[in-house]
């Protein structure tokens, strides 16, 4: 386990390094003129010249990573072009937003998904089964965009022109305004995120516990006189769920690092509208935070779903 | 004897596992084949003859040793100079199922060899591929069929109308007919004893079924646990019996005649074939032999003529039978004395 | 339609209704799935429309790209509705909205077509190989899948597409050069073990070389899943294109694209709901009917497998 451990943590420092060597090649040899824009339309070639030497943009490309990448390993992601704020604290304020928007999304989409696809696998082939399938599917083959300003249109736009104000525009109430606010702003974009996302749920639930279902273990159980509906959630669920289980530690570890579109429509300013605004502007140091931020929590959350995974089914043994 | 078409010099060939330690499929292996013959190779699932076919095929790069073809050693060749000699080494696989690609039609399963070496295509291919399953006694319009469309008896002949393709001078057959019924098993025999003589073929006949292998060998090779225990021409071997695991095999072997059948001696073998990455020492079918005494497990008895056997019969034993000894009454004897 | 048509070919060559070889039973499974069928049906339908594209302009006289800043806005320059004019309305520059939607297909499937071909060509290239050869090749190529599939792609997408500037190649470069992971990781998994299959020591017994053997009879084994993967991964690519058209790194304009509409309809929703509406309802029909199609693709392929 220890040795698992180990060597899976060495991959993942492995592949961050390697995305931050292709990011920073990427931008760095694209022609840049943040110079050019900094300095203003009345910018001097002195003036930009200056600026240049000042944001570190003078130094041959190998130069400016190895600086990046000495800070970086000492927690420090370098500083905005046009505010000189740390990356760190611009990735700080981001990421609660972010977190906000991922975690409710979360519960919609599991409790969504998970009873439908329970009730899809002890069903199958009924009116319901197909009927709970067709609705999965509509949602998933929705443009995140598209679901996300028809929902601005009908429960704002409709809504509050009937005269029931009920949801904001869009934007953000921290959890330091109060609870009501927070919870108003974000309940669009979480039905949105949990609709997109709850398919891939219902079809997993389903798969794994028709197979379940299917289990001598199951069997014996229902001979042996256990209500249908213990049998299928205490004895069957909790061995169907590994695979959800699984699917979800990756979602979430995906969209931690940004969820773009659904922040875009809402205007919340989590970590990928932060990235949007970062790439208009060529805000080098805060696109690379991000990206690299954003890939560290997909790494670290494969990580901790191998384990979870060997913890849920002792039969796995990792190597 | 004539001419040596293969001769395989102190084979070894073993796998590492995933425990560091290594299965010993092929224990050093010494024979020849010569030209025109059958040579059998029979032995207990597990005895390390497929993995020897394999070696000598150089589909397996050999642990130690060396297999040499027509005065040409072969085991050292890289896959590159191993090519043209694919044209005279062929091999008929086991398993006609697996050994078929499913999602290939036939015509151009039997075209590869062609395909392969540039020696025709086109028409001039698919002319060749059918007169080859004609020969193979397939139906040429099938020619467009999948495996699947098969029974496992024609696609065993689909399997030979590929290795035949190219005219090979020697043909190993690992397990040829063994996953086919026993009805099916005498057609495929009697097409590849057919093969032979049209086409002058020298076999290597693997199968773990001893009336099989008697049915099509001149000679025969008895494998255990990685090492030739007895070789011999086939009646010398059923006549003179030396091994006491030749004749554990001989006396499992199905009589047509009741009577004979009832008083015939049978020779049960105590306990599990050994395991091949921790074989026992000495001769290693001390633990099994009824005939075993201190000093099989001590030493390792060497391949050789033994009493007054002619060279061609050689034997690996200390205490080979004579004939017409009782093996059914033995009583091994491992103590110290 | 083409369904029909396709069941009378059928009954005129007796070769195709042996039941046992492979694709058949799926293709035979598939014809009796009716949402796939009828999945399929509106697929060509949206074809046929980007083909016909110019008929539609030629049918109504407005050209994509005319604006009618007189008859196509209402006087204070809002957008019009649907009319005996403009069947479905004109958009804030007073363009015909059908008419572009009709062009706008033609984006939205190339884009979908190339971007997967692309995906398709380079995952099973690089899966084969790091199945297959193993090694030093697998070491590499497994940890370099790991990277594309760690990568926030839309973010980088995003990225690339504001360095290069948007077009129609970059679109389809990127999204194919960040999507192969998923094909490679699943054809390596399959060519892990079909390289333990005896066909293959076979087919090195005649001679093959290890390219000979990993196009001609190892790949003809992986391409159920990779057909499956695929029809799944249009919707996909083509939802992919209409974001990135949507944040404004589409075609440049004024190429008609359903995302671009899209989003140039975001401040005009609460007066025009056709201008939203039309182009939201033809990009949620394209990829409603590939990803019904594409269910029915995998489950006649493999009626088992329900699990992704």
């Amino acid at each position: 386990m220890a040795m698992f451990l180990i060597r899976r943590i060495g991959h993942g420092i492995l592949v961050l390094w390697l995305i931050s060597v292709a990011v920073f090649a990427l931008f760095f040899v694209a022609p840049s003129n943040v110079a050019q824009t900094l300095a203003g339309r009345q910018g001097t070639p002195e003036t930009i010249a200056l600026i240049k030497h000042r944001l570190g943009l003078d130094l041959p490309v190998w130069q400016q990573y190895l600086h990046f990448l000495g800070n970086a390993v000492k927690g420090n992601l370098g500083y905005d072009y046009y505010h000189q704020v740390p990356v760190t604290h611009i990735i700080g304020q981001a990421l609660p937003i972010t977190v906000s928007l991922a975690l409710g999304a979360a519960v919609l989409w599991l409790a969504l998904g998970v009873f439908n696809g329970v009730i899809s696998a002890t069903h199958p082939r009924s009116l319901a089964d197909r009927g709970l399938t067709l609705f999965a599917l509509f949602f998933y083959s929705f443009p995140s965009f598209l679901l996300g300003l028809l929902l601005l249109y009908f429960l704002y736009f409709r809504l509050t022109l009937s005269g029931f104000g009920w949801f904001p525009a869009g934007g953000y109430a921290p959890l330091t305004g109060g609870i009501g606010p927070w919870f108003q702003h974000l309940l669009l974009p979480w039905v949105a995120l949990a609709l997109l996302l709850a398919a891939t749920y219902t079809r997993l639930t389903r798969g794994s516990m028709l197979d379940v279902l299917g289990e001598d273990y199951i069997r014996t159980a229902r001979s042996k006189g256990i209500r249908e509906s213990r049998v299928v959630v205490v004895h069957g669920l909790r061995s169907a769920l590994t695979p959800v289980v699984t699917q979800f530690g990756i979602d979430l570890g995906q969209l931690i690092g940004g969820v773009v579109v659904i922040e875009t429509v809402f205007s919340l300013p989590g970590l990928g509208q932060t990235a949007v605004v970062a790439i208009n502007q060529q805000d080098l140091p805060v696109i690379i935070g991000i990206v690299l931020f954003a890939s560290a929590a997909v790494v670290v959350s494969n990580i901790l779903v191998d384990i979870g995974y060997a913890v849920l089914d002792p039969r796995v043994r990792l190597h | 004897m004539t001419d040596v078409l293969l001769k395989v010099d102190d084979v070894r060939k073993e796998f590492p596992t995933h425990s560091k330690e290594v299965v010993q499929a092929v224990a050093g292996v010494s024979l020849e084949v010569h030209k025109g013959e059958t040579l059998g190779l029979v032995g207990e699932t597990g005895c390390g003859k497929s993995s020897l076919a394999r070696c000598m095929a150089h589909l397996y790069d050999v642990t130690s040793g060396s297999v040499w073809f027509e005065g040409q050693e072969i085991s050292k060749l890289s896959r590159k100079a191993m090519r043209p000699l694919r044209r005279d080494v062929q091999v008929i696989f086991q398993d006609p199922y697996g050994s078929l690609n499913p999602r290939r039609r036939v015509g151009s399963i039997i075209g590869d060899p062609f395909a392969i070496h540039n020696i025709a295509s086109g028409n001039e291919r698919k002319k060749k591929v059918q007169e080859l399953m004609e020969l193979v006694g397939l139906n040429p319009e099938h020619y467009n069929r999948f495996p699947a469309e098969f029974s496992g008896g024609q696609r065993q002949r689909i399997g030979v109308a590929r290795a035949l393709a190219l005219r090979p001078k020697l043909v190993i057959c690992d397990e040829p007919v063994s996953a086919l019924d026993v009805s099916i098993q005498a057609q495929i025999i009697n097409l590849l004893s057919d093969l032979q003589r049209e086409f002058d073929l020298t076999y290597v006949f693997i199968s773990h079924d001893l009336s099989v292998v008697r049915h099509v060998s001149d000679r025969i090779a008895v494998m255990y646990l990685g090492k030739i225990v007895e070789l011999a021409p086939t009646a010398e071997l059923f006549g003179q019996t030396r091994h006491p695991y030749t004749r554990a095999l001989l006396s499992a072997l199905p009589v047509a005649d009741p009577d004979t059948a009832d008083s015939r001696e049978q020779i049960i073998l105590g306990g599990d074939i050994p395991s091949a990455t921790n074989p026992p020492s000495g001769c290693r079918f001390h633990t099994r032999c009824p005939k075993a005494r201190l000093d099989c497990a001590a030493e390792e008895p060497v391949l050789e003529p033994v009493l007054d056997d002619k060279p061609g019969h050689r034997t690996a034993c200390f205490y080979p039978l004579t004939v017409g000894e009782d093996l059914s009454t033995a009583v091994p004897d491992l103590k110290a004395s | 339609m083409t369904a029909a048509i396709e069941m009378v070919d059928v009954l005129d060559e007796p070769k195709a209704i042996e039941g046992r070889r492979p694709f058949s039973l799926a293709v035979r499974r598939l014809r009796k799935d009716k949402v796939a069928m009828v999945s399929l049906v509106v697929i060509v339908l949206i074809v046929l429309m980007a083909v016909l594209a110019p008929v539609f302009a030629a049918v109504t006289g407005h050209p994509p790209n005319e604006q009618y800043r007189d008859i196509g806005l209402t006087p204070d320059g809002l957008p019009r509705g649907p009319n005996g004019t403009f069947w479905l309305g004109t958009d804030d520059l007073g363009r015909d909205i059908l008419v572009r939607i009709a062009y706008g297909a033609r984006i939205s499937l190339l884009v979908g077509v190339l971007a997967t071909a692309i995906t398709v060509v380079i995952g099973v290239v690089l899966g084969l190989a790091a199945g297959f050869l193993g090694g030093i090749t697998d070491t590499v190529l497994a940890r370099l899948i790991d990277v594309v599939l760690s990568v926030p792609f839309l973010l980088v997408a995003i990225a690339l597409v504001s360095v290069t500037g948007p077009s129609l190649t970059v679109t389809v470069l990127v999204i194919g050069c960040f999507s192969w992971a998923s094909v490679a990781r699943i054809v390596r998994g399959q060519v892990l073990s079909l390289r333990e299959r005896e066909f293959v020591e076979a087919a090195r017994s005649l001679g093959a070389g290890d390219r000979r053997i990993m196009f001609v009879d190892v790949l003809p084994n992986v391409i159920a899943p990779v057909i499956v993967y695929t029809t799944l991964l249009i919707p996909v690519v083509i939802v992919t294109q209409a974001t990135l058209s949507f944040l404004g790194l589409g075609l440049p304009p004024p190429t008609p694209d359903w995302g671009g509409m899209i989003s140039e309809s975001q401040n005009y929703y609460t007066t025009a709901w056709w201008f939203i509406l039309f182009p939201g309802l033809a990009l949620l029909v394209t990829t409603l009917a590939f990803n019904l199609f594409g269910d029915g693709v995998r489950d006649a392929f493999d009626p088992r497998a329900d699990r992704t």
